[in-house]
């Protein structure tokens, strides 16, 4: 998807707060439906993005207490066609090591007194493409979903 | 912020159906936990959650939901769905919640479903 071009791009900023990601949600699913991305996709960015959220009011501890949301309509120049919704969710706090991730297993969760942990999992069983970089700036979750 | 979920429970000939309204978030999931333990202490051990009123889930309303089906294992009972949106039905499946809770399309399928493996 590297050689696609950015046709339209939208950047936003919200303030970390409970059910906030509902608003983030919103946003999402606006442009992805204004780019004609089916019902069922439209749904699946939403609650992607509600996972990125959550994550973010959970762990980031942001000092500036601020979530940015991207959001870019991904295409090929010659045809102008959107092809790609590119979401971007980005936090600037504490960061976290991603090779300490552990997927969870439900056989092992159902066991277990934590029950939590399944945000990562959830986004990328939902979305097309998943990149997480994270460090001690901060995070930031690069989502692609394909029309 | 939203309205909190809306919850309406129906008692039937050994089967209790939980019907949702709204979001389930932290909150919503403990509503749903407190109405399903309220039906397990009156006796019911199979409980149907019909998700039609719900359009939107969070991780956090979900792991409530793994600890209820996690009580329902205990007691022999059992807890299923229908009714779900194809992205929360998807997101039961990614989960993996499908092997320990039965998925059915709608009410009806779900009764009949419940009912034949009751017998």
């Amino acid at each position: 998807m590297s050689e696609l071009g950015v046709l339209e791009e939208t950047h936003l900023t919200f303030r970390l707060a409970p059910e906030m990601e509902l608003e983030v949600r919103a946003c999402a699913c606006e442009m992805a439906k204004s780019i004609r991305m089916s019902t069922d996709k439209v749904e699946e960015v939403g609650m992607a993005v509600v996972e990125a959220c959550i994550n973010a009011i959970e762990h980031s501890r942001a000092a500036d207490g601020q979530l940015h949301l991207g959001l870019a309509v991904l295409g090929s120049a010659e045809g102008e066609e959107p092809q790609v919704l590119r979401i971007t969710i980005q936090d600037q706090g504490v960061g976290f090591d991603c090779s300490k991730l552990v997927p969870p297993r439900i056989e092992d969760n159902l066991k277990s007194i934590r029950k939590r942990g399944w945000g990562l999992k959830i986004i990328e069983g939902l979305m097309d493409e998943v990149n997480v970089l994270s460090g001690e700036g901060g995070t930031s979750v690069v989502m692609l979903k394909v029309l | 912020m939203t309205e909190g979920l809306k919850l309406k429970v129906e008692r039937r000939d050994g089967l209790a159906v939980i019907y949702t309204d709204g979001y389930i978030n932290n909150q919503g999931g403990e509503e749903i936990a407190e109405a399903a333990y309220g039906l397990l202490d009156e006796g019911f051990t199979t409980l149907l959650l019909n998700l039609a009123g719900t359009k939107i889930v969070n991780s956090i309303g979900i792991s409530i939901l793994i600890e209820i089906i996690e009580k329902m294992i205990e007691v022999e009972g059992r807890l299923s769905f229908c009714d779900l949106t194809p992205t929360i039905e998807k997101t039961f499946h990614i989960m993996g919640l499908a092997q320990y809770a039965s998925i059915f399309p709608d009410e009806q399928a779900a009764v009949t479903g419940l009912q034949a493996g009751a017998s």
